[in-house]
């Protein structure tokens, strides 16, 4: 019945509504990771006003432990995979990456806090091209998949993997505790206030040196989670470049939402995936998804400068 | 009707660059009443006569240094490793017999990591710095592409042993090649799929950023509709890609009887993943692209997505051919692994570069491209070598299934049954 139902595509093309919401599921899945890799993007800018070029290679990081694990077979994950020894192995990725977030702040930025922006930029860059090194060097190029499989659940219309549902309400959940934790904690009162206004949240008492490196580490256990739950759930291929097109798609998806405002970043991750599983699937524009996807960054920064959930710019005097 | 409207538009388009890109090349070279007579060397040659060859360092006279460039570390690297292993089997193996022209025979290797820009860096090295009196290399056309016209430029003999698309060795008079080319490829698989699996409707899903990918499904498509089927859709990739489901989806609404991807190995596992979750259980189809012992890996071990899918190679390992029987277990006995058909290429790719040399008597690059321009019925583990006007070898392929974690014969496929029913061409006329 819904098979006969036929709706406008682009470009003429006509497409049911089955596969309209298989393209919907396949979009939300892979925009929930350009959301969690953006969060991370988004709470420093709105902290430091810095970009973390080196945020994509802390999901490649966390990708890597995932693989890493199976391989040797932590908490038998890769003999007997079950919930407990999943769940242990991506805490486990988490747990590095946040790690890896803090020694990055500590190492590369801190020394840079009071240095003009544009050397913090090229300082992340670095950063970005020495994991990616580091990576190379220590697990080699060639491209690792975690060898576990998920059964495939059919509702409705919509084939969607075991793998990929986890992966979807997991990362719902991330966000979701990320959001209490902004709104509710103390640490997230002290983390807006830290973005307001550094200077004055220091003059107040505020420890900002403690709220900027937890920041960073809240973002980097968020990516690691990214890139565990792909390569687990997903079964991408993992090479020292893994975290390179995600970080640039997050990126996008954090100024697509307003840079600066997680409930944005969150936006702007789910809108391009589905933006790039509609363009992707089309039978003539698939060569441009990623042309697409780009364009339309373009045209919301000509109409709305801030992005969708940005504040307008307040100019200082 | 609109979709196939703009396929038609798509596939129109395809042609018409390629067809550009063809007369472009043609239009470089005069036709010459007496080539007809002329060896395939000389026509050759006078073809690209109104090049310069700039000079090079003169090869070592000591030795006999032979470059290899090949990924060794990037995202094709088996695909390296196992061109590196064949052409290091063969040069121990003429070593243990004395040389060539009473030299020792090394072989230089270089890391592509599958970069053009990493090529032409590692080709120049090899000639400036190294001193090689010729090259074999790389697998991926793309590569091979970028690395061919700096062999041409310096008048470096190249082999390729395993570029499969045509403009490889359109490059130059210096570049050869010891494998079949695409068009065949891409009519073997079309011909697999319409007559073995008698399928007639198929979609096809390639690598955009891939010259190899490119070709094999435009000629592919060309084949499969000579022979009277139907593409249902084509929808492309990037190798980067981690999600393929939205193309999928689309080739899912379409209905194939199955799918050709003809990628390489690292995106192909992970599209038969994603296939066989969105519920597509139509058997997937591929180019010797596919043939890696990480394919399988890839698509989530053996026995699971990618189980009984069919892809086009060079050689069967499982054949009870003698010289194949002989080069497996060499190859086992040293390397510890079966060997791949890229394998086996390297091995062939050294072996005809070497018999070339030992032709040629003298360490003379013009000389040994002459050598290697009139090699005839070379017997290759991978078949009979006899390289063409075009530079290209002339042989058969095989049909490979994937069984477990092994790749098991079903059919060989010959360039004369190619020419007899569909008129395979590179896209232009022979002269």
């Amino acid at each position: 019945m819904i098979e006969a139902v036929q709706v406008q595509y682009a470009l003429g093309q006509m497409m049911d509504l089955s596969t309209l919401a298989q393209q919907l599921v396949n979009g939300i899945q892979s925009g929930a990771i350009y959301a969690l890799i953006a969060v991370g993007y988004t709470m420093v800018y709105g902290i430091l006003r810095m970009i973390n070029f080196a945020h994509g290679e802390v999901y490649m990081t966390g990708a890597m432990v995932a693989w890493l694990g199976t391989s040797q077979n932590w908490f038998g994950v890769a003999s007997n995979p079950s919930v407990v020894s999943v769940a242990l192995l991506i805490g486990c990725a988490m747990v590095t990456c946040m790690a890896l977030g803090v020694l990055i702040e500590r190492l590369a930025y801190r020394p840079l806090r009071h240095a003009p922006r544009l050397i913090v930029l090229i300082t992340a860059i670095g950063v970005s091209f020495l994991l990616q090194n580091l990576a190379l060097i220590l697990f080699g190029a060639d491209p690792k998949t975690v060898p576990l499989t998920w059964r495939t659940l059919q509702l409705g219309a919509v084939s969607l993997s075991v793998g990929q549902l986890v992966l979807l309400v997991a990362s719902l959940v991330f966000m979701a505790g990320l959001q209490l934790l902004v709104k509710r904690t103390q640490f997230g009162r002290a983390m807006r206030a830290v973005s307001e206004d550094l200077q004055a949240a220091a003059l107040m008492g505020i420890p900002y040196d403690k709220v900027i490196v937890g920041t960073f580490a809240l973002g980097a256990t968020l990516a690691g989670a990214g890139g565990a739950m792909t390569a687990i759930f997903v079964g991408a291929p993992v090479t020292p470049y893994f975290g390179f097109m995600p970080g640039v798609k997050a990126f996008v998806s954090a100024v697509l939402g307003g840079i600066g405002n997680i409930p944005g970043a969150v936006l702007g991750g789910l809108l391009l995936g589905v933006i790039e599983a509609l363009v992707g699937g089309h039978p003539t524009l698939s060569t441009f998804r990623d042309a697409v996807a780009f364009l339309l960054l373009i045209t919301v920064l000509l109409l709305r400068p801030t992005g969708l959930l940005g504040r307008p710019l307040q100019e200082k005097v | 009707m609109s979709k196939h409207a703009s396929i038609l538009w798509v596939i129109s388009l395809m042609s018409v660059v390629v067809l550009s890109a063809c007369t472009g090349k043609r239009s470089g070279s005069t036709v010459s009443g007496g080539s007809a007579v002329l060896d395939p060397a000389a026509r050759r040659a006078e073809r690209y006569a109104s090049r310069p060859i700039e000079p090079a360092p003169p090869p070592d006279p000591n030795r006999i240094v032979i470059g290899v460039y090949a990924d060794l570390t990037g995202d094709n690297s088996t695909f390296g490793e196992e061109t590196r292993n064949g052409v290091t089997l063969a040069v121990e193996e003429i070593n243990k017999r004395g040389g060539l022209l009473g030299k020792q025979v090394e072989a230089r290797f270089e890391d592509t990591r599958s970069d053009p820009q990493q090529a032409r860096n590692v080709v120049t090295k090899l000639i400036q710095q190294e001193r090689v009196v010729a090259i074999i290399g790389e697998v991926a056309s793309t590569i091979s592409l970028a690395g061919g016209p700096i062999c041409q430029r310096y008048g470096v003999p190249m082999i390729s042993p395993s570029s499969t698309n045509p403009a490889v060795t359109d490059k130059g008079d210096y570049i050869f090649r010891v494998c079949f080319i695409d068009p065949f490829q891409g009519y073997v698989m079309a011909k697999f799929a319409a007559e073995h699996l008698k399928v007639k409707r198929v979609a096809i899903l390639y690598d955009n950023s891939s010259d190899y990918s490119k070709g094999l499904a435009q000629f592919f498509g060309e084949a499969f509709k000579k022979l009277g089927g139907t593409i249902t859709n084509v929808l492309t990739y990037k190798p980067q890609d981690t999600d393929f489901r939205s193309q999928l989806t689309t080739i899912r609404a379409g209905n194939p009887e199955a799918i050709f991807i003809p990628g390489y190995y690292k995106s192909v596992g992970l599209i038969a993943r994603q296939a066989r979750e969105l519920g597509i259980k139509v058997p997937l189809l591929g180019g010797d692209g596919w043939s890696s012992p990480k394919l399988v890996e890839g698509a989530g071990g053996p026995g699971k997505a990618i189980e009984g899918c069919y892809f086009s190679d060079h050689y069967a390992p499982d054949d009870p051919a003698p010289q194949i029987q002989e080069f497996v277990r060499k190859y086992r006995q040293r390397f510890g692994k079966t060997p791949g058909g890229l394998a086996a290429l390297g091995y062939d790719a050294a072996r005809v570069l070497f018999a070339a040399i030992q032709k040629a008597g003298k360490l003379d690059r013009a000389a040994i491209r002459d050598a290697i321009a009139s090699t005839k019925n070379f017997p290759g583990v991978t078949g009979s070598i006899t390289i063409n006007e075009f530079g290209d070898a002339d042989k058969s392929a095989v049909v490979l299934q994937v069984r477990g974690d092994r790749f098991v014969f079903v059919t060989r496929i010959t360039p004369e049954t190619a020419m007899a029913t569909t008129q395979v061409s590179r896209g232009r006329t022979r002269r």
